[in-house]
């Protein structure tokens, strides 16, 4: 069994009590798992095939056509009916529920692209001749892995600068104080936008661009949380103890600040989806081709004809962003030490 | 009929996941017109919140009264609607609060607060009002503050805030004022000046006080009638007279007998110079200006000379402002500190970081409140071995572990709760865990900032003793901060009086209590031991 201190079992406690965010938090956690396995879900490849007596994994591995019998040494397009016919011949495949990879172009369809939704393509597709859903899959595993990573990093930077700032004051305080206010001061969008035509954007690039300024959300509150630490008691009895300034930093004044970053880190989140996603509707985002949300959303501007382009984006676009803001909810009430009055005022006035 | 009565009283708080506590149980008592009546108890034991249950001031719903009955003049309380209970509050029943720091808005005048209670339950005009506020200032003894009606809270010092909430209290002449421990932060000195006044004004107006402290000398002093709570029972009540000739129950007895006693172990006058300090100076620069230049400093400890031998302890005493827990900080070079200290022949101020960092295993600090010197996220265990981590870095974790255990039970706690959180612990057992942490290191020097003044007089005695007893079997120097001059009587060979950062008077303990030089002490003294003054007065 974890060993809990009983504060965090309180918490853990009262984030439960939020309905609406517990669940949020665990219906976002099957999306993301399940968006995880993009390949095994969505892919224009078999999981496995047996071919001649052994098997083989065509979504881990590359095989080429003449495993199978074919002509070309080129990796077997296994849509061919060709390919097909030759592995179903001596074999069989398991295939993945849709048979879209993001950037597989349905070359069969009925009707001209973008295809309103049918039996083969749930959700229609794009003005490529893509599956969309197959594109939302990927799409919303790629916003959800920039958008922690964003955090992750950009709130690792945050609390470092916070916790100095605060721990040490003087100087240091003062000029990345300063240093923060010319900073922030900066036109972000434009900036981006003349960067992304003189740099080839990808998903790193594009990361260290906006990390550039969207580290400095946490450093205030960390900040102002170290300031108050610093002069505790227990921080001049480690101090007395001998303790390394690093050490009480970390083990110390750090769990204090804790409460205030994990309050805001679920909203550092969503702020983090969605600029990329206003980026990628702007089309300086991730490179052409790429499973976007901001994409599907700007091919739903330029197709108002297809309504499932535009509707699809929306809908996942809100039902993300409000399942993380449900759980950022939760967890700020986790953490609020004086929620229950909070709720036994509300009662008494709703009496 | 009397003026207060409280039948069978309880009080439970709801907390969520757990069974309601009862905080005040099932208590009864009477308040008469002009009387005095205390309610005596340690911290939890319900004396504060029936106080405020007699004013409906809890936090209700949170809050509740399972069963009784407050009846003021006649008319219950509990429960009663809203307007009756504004024509009660600041009117016929006021109230002055312990702390004269936060029970002041800090951004009205003097003037408008006191002028408050008036307009909101008088019909006077704005001269009328004027010219009461006057009066009241006269009478709570703050004439020279007359001309000063726009000062703000912050401008006054703690005693002088304290008058001026009991002059809010008294604005409408009620007929009884609840003192919740209206001394407790206030020094000795004043605290007489503030009891006297509370005193006279009672003969001028004949009102009714009901007292709520933790301190038998206030009781004394004060009061008629008293009632003994614990646990949120009254356990006896009596005369005051009675009470204190005759105590029945036992808890009665302990309180009564529990004040610090005895002396600290005779030391060996020829043992080497541990701690030795010369011109110790402890400077704040005070800066104004554009440029923030110094214009001039704070001398919160100004040229103070110290001396330590070893298994000796030192006392050092002055009310609050003197500088003495900075000069305690300041030789543990904790705050920037000129001057010259030499521990162990090493002069500590020379000291590069680093050697400073190992230095400090031999010399440790115990604070005031327990509450704040722990770290509330760290385990017992993490929060007494960290020094070790620091200085014995060779040790295996069960070797922390056992020392630890050890230490544990040196300082009287049960070994086995090493593995839960500071929360869990009361005051008393806190501070044993602060000792705990400052002794494990096996040091030299400990520096104890008021390490009993936040704690109940029983566990004071307790913390005394153990910290008597430590000194002998580990040969231990203290240097030992209070404003408390009864447990530095108790605690300490040698004494420091300082006053304004500057050292008054020092001698031996003998010297210091029987035979003081100095006005300042002399006052000092008097104020801590006013009961006894005036006994052999009386006597």
């Amino acid at each position: 069994m974890l060993n809990i201190s009983p504060i965090a079992k309180r918490r853990l406690y009262q984030f439960r009590q939020n309905r609406r965010g517990y669940w949020s938090l665990w219906i976002f956690l099957v999306l993301f798992m399940i968006s995880l396995c993009a390949e095994l879900i969505a892919n224009d490849k078999p999981i496995l095939l047996k071919y001649a007596g052994s098997y083989y994994s065509p979504v881990f591995f590359a095989y080429s056509e003449t495993d199978f019998g074919g002509e070309f040494e080129t990796e077997a397009d296994y849509r061919d009916e060709f390919v097909q016919e030759l592995i179903n011949k001596d074999g069989w495949m398991i295939w993945p529920p849709i048979r879209y990879s993001y950037k597989t172009i349905n070359y069969n369809l009925t009707s001209p692209a973008p295809s309103s939704p049918d039996t083969e393509n749930l959700l229609g597709t794009d003005d490529q001749g893509r599956d969309v859903l197959a594109r939302l899959i990927y799409g919303f595993r790629l916003s959800i892995l920039f958008g922690l990573s964003l955090t992750f990093f950009g709130s690792a930077i945050g609390v470092a600068v916070g916790a100095m700032s605060g721990y040490f004051g003087g100087w240091f305080d003062l000029l990345s104080q300063r240093f923060m206010e010319i900073w922030s001061g900066m036109p972000v969008l434009y900036l981006l936008i003349i960067m992304a035509s003189v740099i080839e954007p990808g998903f790193w690039t594009l990361l260290c661009l906006l990390l550039l300024f969207s580290w400095m959300t946490l450093v205030d509150v960390v900040r102002a949380e170290f300031l108050r630490t610093r002069n505790l008691d227990y921080i001049r009895a480690a101090k007395a103890l001998g303790v390394s300034t690093f050490v009480i930093m970390v083990k110390h004044a750090l769990p204090n600040a804790m409460v205030a970053t994990l309050s805001l880190m679920p909203f550092v989140l969503t702020g983090a989806i969605t600029i990329l996603t206003s980026l990628d509707f702007l089309g300086f985002g991730l490179p052409p081709g790429s499973p976007s949300l901001g994409e599907l959303l700007q091919q739903g501007k330029n197709n108002l004809q297809a309504p499932w382009l535009g509707m699809t984006a929306f809908l996942s676009l809100a039902v993300m962003l409000s399942l993380l803001t449900f759980v950022g909810e939760a967890v700020r009430d986790a953490f609020d030490p004086r929620k229950i009055f909070v709720k036994q005022a509300s009662e008494e006035e709703s009496l | 009929m009397k003026l207060l009565e409280i039948k069978d009283l309880s009080v439970n708080f709801r907390i969520p996941q757990s069974d309601d506590v009862q905080a005040v149980k099932h208590i009864s008592f009477s308040v008469d017109r002009g009387q005095t009546v205390a309610l005596v108890g340690e911290s939890g034991s319900g004396k504060s919140v029936t106080a405020l249950s007699i004013l409906q001031l809890l936090p209700y719903p949170t809050a509740s009264h399972p069963s009784g009955e407050i009846s003021f003049n006649g008319t219950n309380v509990i429960n009663a609607p809203n307007s009756v209970l504004r024509r009660v509050r600041g009117n016929k029943i006021s109230m002055i609060f312990q702390e004269p720091m936060t029970a002041l808005n800090p951004l009205h005048t003097i003037e408008k607060q006191i002028a408050e209670p008036l307009l909101l339950h008088k019909k006077m005009s704005s001269v009328e009002v004027h010219e009461r506020v006057l009066e009241l200032l006269d009478m709570v003894g703050l004439t020279m503050l007359k001309d000063r009606l726009k000062s703000y809270p912050h401008e006054l010092s703690g005693g002088q805030r304290q008058r001026v909430m009991i002059a809010m209290a008294l604005a409408n002449e009620p007929d009884i004022l609840i003192a919740d421990e209206p001394t407790t932060a206030l020094d000795v000195t004043v605290q007489l000046q503030i009891l006297d006044l509370l005193q006279e004004l009672q003969q001028k107006l004949g009102m009714a006080i009901l007292l709520i402290t933790h301190d038998l000398n206030v009781v004394k002093k004060m009061s008629d009638y008293v009632c003994v709570m614990k646990n949120g029972e009254i356990v006896e009540q009596a005369n005051s007279k009675e009470l204190f000739a005759k105590p029945k129950h036992t808890y009665t007895k302990m309180l009564l007998s529990a004040e610090p006693k005895g002396q600290p172990q005779p030391f060996n006058d020829n043992a080497p110079i541990l701690l030795s300090g010369k011109n110790i100076k402890v400077h704040f620069p005070v800066k104004a200006g554009l440029m923030r230049r110094v214009v001039d400093y704070v001398r919160a400890v100004d040229d103070v000379d110290i001396e330590l031998r070893q298994g000796q302890t030192l006392g050092i005493v002055g009310e609050s402002g003197s500088g003495k827990t900075t000069l305690g900080l300041g030789i543990l070079r904790l705050l920037q500190s000129t001057g010259k200290v030499e521990f162990k022949n090493k002069d500590i101020f020379a000291l590069k970081p680093k050697e400073l960092r190992s230095m400090r295993a031999k010399m440790q600090l115990v604070f005031q409140d327990p509450y704040g010197a722990l770290s509330p996220r760290l385990s017992v265990r993490q929060i007494i071995e960290e020094g070790l981590q620091v200085h014995q870095k060779s040790l295996s974790k069960e070797e922390r572990d056992k020392l630890v255990v050890d230490i544990l039970i040196e300082v009287g706690l049960d070994p086995d709760t090493r593995f839960r959180y500071p929360h869990e612990f009361s005051g008393g057992q806190r501070q044993r865990i602060a000792i705990a942490r400052a002794i494990i290191l096996k040091p030299e020097l400990v520096v104890l900032d008021e390490p009993t003044s936040a704690l109940d007089v029983s566990v004071q005695a307790t913390i005394v003793d153990l910290l008597r007893d430590l000194q002998v079997r580990h040969n231990l120097s203290y240097v030992f901060i209070s404003h408390d001059l009864k447990v530095v009587r108790a605690m300490s060979h040698n004494v420091l009086v300082m006053k304004d950062g500057k050292i008054v008077e020092a001698g031996t303990t003998e010297q210091i209590f029987t035979k003081p030089k100095t006005e300042y002490t002399k006052s000092l003294i008097n104020a801590a031991f006013f009961i006894e003054s005036q006994q052999s007065k009386a006597s």
